[in-house]
Formats: C-alpha cells, structure tokens, sequence
C-alpha cells in the first residue's frame, strides 16, 4: 500500500511539475500576472509530494518491504536502520529519486526566498527548474520506477547494501553531492529566465550569486566527502582517481568556480555578461553530463550504475533539450552588444578573467580526457585508458599557473590598478614566502623535497596575498576589532576559500611526496617502523559485527617509546553477501595519518599480508575543502543578499539594459 | 606524485559490479628499494584489462595477479620502465596503459590542453586590449559613472 | 558575424552529443587482442597428454582454433559440450590451453565429458597465456594456416555465437588455406 502511494505522490509531483513548466511561462509572455503568482504556490506542491513519494520509498526500505525490487535487491532484514535508510539512495532508482527530491526543496526554496524578485523573473525561474524536474521525475516514472514489486514470489530476505556503502560517510555524501550538482540548476533558470526576458544585468547577476555560491559549496563539500570516504573505507590509501564518475562531480566544480567569479565581475561591474550567462548554462550542463556519463555505461568505471541503453538513451534526449535548448536560446538573445564598460589591463577584471581562462580550460581538460576513450572508440581508433598519470600531468601546471595571479587578486583593484603598487605590496611578503618555501622543508621528517618547497612558495603567496590585502582594510580603521567587523561576510568568504585553496596545495603536495607505504608479512609480534613509528602488531581476533565477521588486527604505534596510537584493522565478511571488505585503521592527525589494513593470511604461522601508511598532512586537502564549502555557505549572510527584496524592487527597474 | 591513485567511489553510483572490495597487499621481496618505488609506479599506470576501472596495483582480480609479478620479475630481470610498458602494450594492446603515449591519435590528447590554454590565453589578451582600447574613450555618462562609483563604494564595504 | 559566434557552444555541443549517442552503441568493456595479425608468441610447453612437447611450428598447418579452458572455470563447462560437437560433427580442428590448473584435474575431466582437442598445451604458469593477452577464461584464438591469430572470442561459445559470428571467420580462414 505504501509504495502504490509513494508511486502516487510521484505522479503527481510529475503533474505538477508539468504544469508549473508550462502555465507560469506562457502566462509571462501574456502579462497574466494572476497565472505567474501560482508559480511559488506549484513549486512548494511539487516539493511536497516529491517528499511524500520519498518518504513511503524510504519506509519500504525501513520495514523491510521486500515486496518492493529495489529494497529486495540493496537491503537486508540485518542491515542496522541507520544503512537501511541510506539505501534508498544506494542505487539507481532510489538516487534518482533523490536527485528529483532535492530538485524539488531547491524549487520550494527559490519560491521562499525570491519573493522580492519581479513576478515575472521568478515565474520564469521557478518555470525553467519546473521543466528540469519534469525531466528526473519522468526520467524516474518512466524508466527506473523506484516502487515496482515482485509480485509474487517475494523473496524471504533482499540481497543486502553493497557493504562499501555500509559507512556513516556515505550517508550524507550522496546528499551533499546532488546538492551541488542540482544547486546550478538555479543558475541555470536565472540565466535562462535572463534571456528570455532579454535583461542581463548586474541585478541579474545579484540574484543568482547567493544560490550559486551555495551550490558550489555544496558541492565542494560532497567531492571532499567522497574522496575522504574512498581514503579511509577502500583501504587503499588513494583519495582521488580521475575516474570518469569522479570527474564527472569535479567538472562541474571546476565550471562552478569560474561561475562563481565571472558572477562578481558582472554583479560589481557590468562586465562579461553574456560570457556569465553561458558559464551558468554550462555549468548546468555538467552536471547533467554527469549524469549521463554515470547511467548510461558509455564509460568504464568502478562506481558506475548497470548500465542501461535505454536510461542512456532517455538521459540524452533530456540533455540534448536542456543543454541544446538554452544554448539555442543564448545564441539567439545573448548581447552581442560589446560592453562599453571599461577596465585595464592591470586589474581585478584581469586577473578574473585569467581565473576563468585557467579554469575553463581545466574543465574542456577534464572533458576531453574523460571523453577520449570513447572518442578514440567511435572514431575505430582503438582502445584507450586516461588515467591518473594523464590528469596529474596536465592539471596541476595549470594550477600552478594560477596561483601567482590568484596571490594578486584581493588586493588589486577593480577598473585600474598598476604594476607598480603590486610590487610594492608583493615584493616583501614574496620574499618572505620563498625563504620560508627554502626553509620549512628541511624541518620536516622527510627532508627537503622541490615539490614541497614550491607547494609552500605557492600556498605561502596566496596568504601573502591575503594578508596585505587585510592590511590595507586595516589602515583605514583606528582599531583592529573595528577593521575586522567592518568587513562583509563576502570578504570574509574569499578569505576562507582561498586559504583553504592554499591549504589543499600543500596537502596534496605534502602527502604525495612524503607519504610511506609499505606492504608487509606480519605475524602478531613483528614490529617495523615507519617514518619514526613503531606499529607492534599485538595480536589477531574475531570479531563479530551486526552484519558481518571479521578477522581482526590490533596494533600499537609508538613514537620514542611513548604509545601515540592503538589500531585495529579488520576484514570483514558480510554475512548476507558473503563479500569481503577491508576495514583500514586510521589515527587521523593534522600533520599526520597513521594506517594500516589487512590482506590475506599468509603461510601458516598467523602472519598476515599487512599494509602500513604514513601519510602526512592528508587532512589538509580535506580542511581546505571544507574552508571553501564553508565559504560558500558564509557568502549568503552578506547585507547584499538579504537587502535583496528592496534591491530587487526599487533599483532593478532602473538597472541599465 | 605516487599517492595520487585512489579510488573515489560513490560519487553518484555504486555499482554492484565490484566484487572484491580487500586491499591488495603483495608482499614482493625487492632487491632495491629503487626497484619498490619503480614497482609501484609502474603497477599504478597500468590498467587491469578484466577490471572495471582500476590498475593492476589496486585491483584484486587474478589478472592483476600475475601481471603484478610479471612486471616484479622483469624488474628485478634488470628491464627499463619502457620496455616493461611496451612488453604490456604488445600483450594487451594501448588499452593497458593509464598514461598513452605520445604517437598516434593519442597525441591529441597531449596537445589538447595545450592548444585550450594558448587559445585560451589569445582571447585573453585580446580582452585585454580591447578593454584598454576602451578604457581612453569612456562611453558611460557622468550620472553613470557616478552612480557606478557609489555603487563599487558600497559593495566594497 | 558577431551573431554567429554565439552560435559557437550550440555547435560544439552538437558534435558532443553526437559522440554521447554514437557512444551508446559502443561497449566500452569489449577489449580486441592486441595480438590479432601477429603471429602465434612462442612457446614450448608439455602436452596435457603427456606425449610430447608443442610449439607453435607443431600446431600450424591448417586454421585452427586455440581454446583457453580451466577445470576452475565455470564458463568453460558450459561450451565445452558445444566444442566437442565442432570437433565432431564439423570437423573444427581445435586445441586447448589448459590455463592454471591441475593437470591431473584436467585429464580427469577430460576423460570424463570427453575430448574435442587435438591436443591441449599445459599451461601451469599462465605464462602462454600471458604471451597471449589472455584475461581470463574461456577465451577462444583463430590462427590461420601460417600461425597468424586472425581474431578473438571471449567467452562462451554457443550455437548461435557461432553461427552469426565465429563460423564464417573460420570458414574465411579456410578458403584462404585452401587457395
């Protein structure tokens, strides 16, 4: 009765959703201001029956309805309720009706806090994202039915979770992911409301930044929980692979922070609006590749859904009118006007610019390296793998690239800056930075090491850059306290993103070049040392979890004869599945993570292939992630947004065309 | 960059396709530890042809297996890195390799970036003057700009 | 002319979206042998029998087929009956790769479900089968009558594979043998 009433629910959010696609739209164009205000109304209907639909698909999974084939084939009567839960969204049916079921709380929020936007403007957005969802919801009803049964014949208990997705991580990182994912959806209807409505304008631009910002730090937070998921639940130690699923969340990212800044530029300055407006679109557009790439199976990847041609085929169709449809729309109405606004060549508009350079061709990188093999394949040119060495060989001199510039950018100018008044404030701190770069290196445990040392130079630059940026806001202020509460939470955001950015730098560079590995035969026992710690293995024990049996490994380390760490690692066998997963033991530290996993038994005598990891300052790269998530949510407090009903009304008729 | 090698599952999809999810730890005896480092790179670039999107180094497949010790004992045979990855390109075809080479339709690949970021960097510079050109005729009015100025002023706070 | 390029990211994407259609036709796991037009790689490796020592100058002569099979592979129990019925009632001349197994296993199984090979190649190693670029069993190698592997099926070989597929590039293999 449950599903047949979440089915229900999902057939009319469906309904609503198409009525809300069409109704406010046409009646934008008719001035039937009446139509146009039932959109926020449709949009919050949409929003509660997708929860309705949700919430009988998640209580299935909860009592164990395994009349129902998804719960049947991703749970288990064993499976604690905390993981019941979280498959739902530990397949293909259910993930998408999340994905609809987050499309749609976008929608309701939109509705709830635009109310100050011109009618027409928020009918139209609220329309463009109604047509989105008419998109997932039929993509949902027509082709992956979460609710479908088996009927009869109803198996006696249901296949069970996949274990690697039996971990508190994976609970909220789907969630997160498709937060950011769907969050561009609203940049895209702004941007596509923009254009039908044939204004571009910094008001425009206004709007969609707050929304924008959120969902790229949504999605930062989504992309550093799967990769913080991967280092310490695959008990391999990675934490990033360039798989085409994974570059399918960064490539959107990668286009998101272009968007991010472009919007600034054209919010504060008017300038490069159509070029905006397309970033929006193609930002949008990424995501949905993603999920192409991720159901159809044109791609190889560990993570991918079974593939289906006909999801692919369906995916396709969606993508080819969205994405066909606004690009269509922007060729046709974007301003082809060059805008009169003027700026130098020394200037934040530069250096923006330069940042959207640099990332957009990160992004076609990206793109066109996760595409080549099916490119090479399509073209009877063969088989191809594009992997981490590739990756690695192009995006990290782009970065780096960047960075130099990047160091600039709080403390140039808007409009004109000069060369002259960056070197009188870089020269210094640069000095400083590439004596510390020299310097620090050599006190870590490693010893120097040129990577690290540029790492450092970089990192250091951008806080350098950060810094005397704050110290001129400063100088303005009699008191430190004043000068700090002063400034916006906007400023406050960047500052948070780019030290985080600075962060990740050293982390990723830290932890590649200093990280120790080293796979062993141990017998409860052995020692060995590793970077100046002892792992003592102590002993080997069953273990006996809710699900499943494990063997298990426990561990002492020791730093100078001083225990910093007891770990236990396990291999699990889950009883339902009877697969086998490695559970690593991990003391996370902020200069450090201690690891060790367990392989198979080796010979006779209770040894057991181990591996153990030093991997210093791999949190960093997470921490700085977190910074930038952080940032991105700190952007909507900022006095600009939530002025916003006012601006919207009093000054954006006025706003120039 | 030797860590960069993990998997990152999950990011939308799990698949059931996976089955053996157990760290593969080989307990190879080097002669080296020049040798080690060599091993693990080399066993990171390459690809399990059986897999679904792993390298041999990660992936538990029997397949990986053996090409595992493979590329251990033509290490420790005295073979360069080149001459292993061309013994694995003979058996396996391009495929195998995580890193393609240079010739052939691959090398797109290697020129793509480049030809992005010079295209790139020309649209920018031409911006850029463009922008410069401009910005010794203004065209926005006084009212504009003045309006503009209290606008940037206020944003700045 | 300032029109038209906005026209740029539609035409660029159109071209995408051909490549993503074309892509869904295309099995992105099917992985052909690198080793098709190239000779057989050499080898010298005991027979199953245990008669005698096979090298690739003994097995060429006339197209044959080289079968990859394991008394530890499922799959290779399901075509193997289909196999004797080739070796039997078409006159498809095959040999085996016994890959990684026991080889007292294999002339076990052999004995009992029967014997569609010539002659099977102890492969106890798997280092033939590396030579090969055998991912995993069955896998089955057409070598024309000078020794040079002209295509590969991986997997099951059924009626209807053959049929469709497999006996038309045998037949192929024998006309050129036979001109």
């Amino acid at each position: 009765m449950i599903p047949e009433l979440g089915h229900f629910a999902l057939v009319l959010a469906l309904v609503l959703a198409v009525v809300l696609a069409v109704v406010p739209m046409a009646a934008s164009f008719q001035g039937r201001y009446a139509a146009m205000r039932l959109a926020p109304t449709l949009a919050t209907a949409v929003a509660v029956f997708t929860s309705i639909s949700f919430a009988c698909l998640a209580t299935a999974f909860l009592q164990d309805d395994f009349s129902v084939r998804v719960v049947a084939a991703n749970s288990n009567s064993l499976l604690p309720p905390m993981y019941k839960f979280s498959a739902v969204w530990g397949n293909h049916e259910g993930s998408l009706l999340l994905w609809a079921l987050i499309l749609s709380y976008w929608l309701a929020a939109v509705a709830a806090f635009s109310q100050g936007l011109p009618t027409i403007m928020l009918a139209r957005v609220l329309a463009v994202m109604g047509a989105i969802a008419v998109g997932f919801l039929s993509f949902s009803l027509l082709t992956s039915n979460p609710f479908e049964r088996i009927l009869p014949g109803v198996p006696a208990d249901g296949n069970d979770l996949n274990p690697l997705l039996q971990d508190p991580g994976l609970i909220i990182h789907p969630p997160l992911l498709y937060m950011g994912y769907v969050g561009f959806s609203v940049a895209f209807a702004f941007a596509v409301a923009a254009l039908l409505g044939g204004r571009l304008d910094a008001a425009w631009a206004r709007w969609s930044r707050p929304w924008t910002n959120v969902a790229w730090a949504f999605l930062s937070l989504g992309i550093m929980l799967g990769s913080w998921w991967a280092y310490y639940e695959l008990g391999w130690g990675g934490w990033w692979f360039w798989d085409p699923v994974e570059n399918a969340s960064f490539m959107p990212w990668l286009a998101g922070t272009a968007l991010i800044h472009s919007l600034a530029v054209t919010e504060k300055r008017g300038l490069f609006r159509s070029w905006t407006v397309l970033l929006a679109i193609f930002a949008f557009s990424l995501s949905l590749l993603g999920t192409f790439l991720v159901r159809s199976g044109v791609l190889t990847s560990v993570h991918a859904f079974a593939a289906d041609p006909a999801r692919g085929l369906f995916v396709l169709i969606f993508l080819a009118i969205v994405v066909g449809g606004s690009l269509t729309l922007y060729a046709l109405r974007a301003p082809a006007v060059r805008s009169h606004i003027s700026f130098g060549t020394v200037s934040r508009e530069s250096l923006l610019l330069l940042n959207n350079v640099v990332f957009l061709v990160a992004t076609l990188t990206v793109l066109f390296g996760t595409l080549f093999p099916l490119l090479m394949d399509a073209l009877g040119q063969g088989k191809y793998s594009v992997g981490p060495p590739y990756f690695n060989a192009v995006f990290v001199p782009l970065m780096a690239l960047l960075v130099p510039f990047m160091g600039v950018g709080p403390l140039s100018r808007w409009r004109d800056d000069s060369l002259h008044r960056w070197k009188s404030r870089m020269l210094l701190p640069g000095v400083i930075v590439v004596i510390l770069a020299v310097v620090l290196p050599f006190i870590a445990d490693q010893g120097f090491n040129l990577w690290v040392a540029l790492a450092i130079l970089l990192a250091g630059w951008l806080v350098a850059g950060l810094w005397q940026d704050f110290a001129e806001r400063r100088r303005n202020s009699p008191s430190l306290l004043r000068s700090l509460r002063r400034q916006s939470p906007s400023y406050w955001a960047m500052v948070l993103a780019h030290t985080g950015f600075a962060a990740a730098i050293v982390g990723v560079v830290a932890t590649s070049q200093y990280s120790i590995e080293r796979d062993l035969r141990m017998a409860p026992g052995d020692s060995e040392t590793l970077a100046g710690y002892r792992f003592v293995f102590n002993e080997t024990a069953r273990v006996r979890g809710p699900n499943y049996l494990a063997d298990a490994a426990r561990f002492s380390v020791y730093r100078n004869d001083r225990e910093v760490a007891s770990l236990q690692a396990e291999k699990r066998r889950y009883l339902a599945s009877g697969s086998v997963m490695t559970e690593a033991a991990i003391d996370p530290g902020l200069f450090r993570d201690l690891y060790v996993a367990m392989g198979e038994p080796v010979g006779t005598d209770g040894a057991w292939a181990i591996r153990l990891h030093y991997k210093p300052m791999v949190r960093w790269m997470w921490l700085g992630a977190l910074l930038m998530g952080a940032a991105g949510l700190l952007t909507t407090f900022d006095r600009r947004y939530r002025r916003e009903p006012r601006v919207a009304q009093t000054e954006a008729p006025r706003a120039p065309a | 960059m030797s860590a960069l090698r993990a998997l990152f599952a999950g990011l939308l999809a799990w698949t059931l396709l996976v089955a053996p999810v157990s760290a593969v730890i080989e307990t190879y005896e080097f002669s080296s530890p020049e040798l080690e480092k060599r091993y693990h790179r080399l066993s990171q670039e390459l690809r399990c042809p059986k897999c679904q999107n792993q390298n041999i180094a990660d992936s538990n497949a029997p397949i990986s297996q053996d090409l595992r010790q493979l590329v251990y004992q033509q290490l420790e045979a005295g073979a360069s890195d080149d001459a292993i990855l061309d013994d694995m390109v003979r058996r396996y075809g391009e495929f195998v390799r995580y890193r393609p080479d240079t010739e052939g339709a691959a090398l797109w690949l290697w020129l793509a970036p480049v030809a992005l970021l010079g295209t790139g960097l020309v649209v920018l510079v031409l911006m850029l003057r463009r922008g410069g050109a401009v910005a010794e005729a203004p065209v926005l009015s006084d009212e504009d700009r003045e309006r503009l100025d209290k606008l940037i002023a206020e944003d700045d706070q | 002319m300032r029109r038209l390029k906005l026209f740029l990211p539609l035409g660029i994407f159109a071209l995408l979206a051909v490549l993503l259609f074309r892509g869904l036709s295309l099995d992105p796991q099917a992985l052909p042998s690198a080793l098709i037009d190239r000779p057989l790689p050499a080898f010298s490796l005991p027979s199953l029998a245990g008669d005698k020592t096979l090298t690739p100058d003994g097995l060429i002569g006339e197209p044959f087929l080289l079968n990859v099979w394991a008394t530890w592979c499922i799959s290779c129990r399901v075509e193997h009956p289909y196999l004797q019925r080739l070796a039997a009632e078409e006159a498809v001349v095959i040999y085996g790769v016994n890959y990684k197994d026991d080889s007292a296993a294999a002339r076990a199984w052999l004995a009992e479900l029967g014997d569609p090979y010539v002659a099977s190649i102890v492969d106890r190693e798997g280092s033939l089968g590396l030579d090969l670029g055998v991912y995993g069993a069955p896998e089955t190698y057409f070598v024309d009558a000078d020794g040079v592997i002209r295509y590969r099926h991986v997997g099951v070989i059924d009626e209807r594979i053959w049929t469709e597929r497999l006996q038309p590039i045998y037949q192929q293999l024998r006309t050129e043998a036979g001109r």
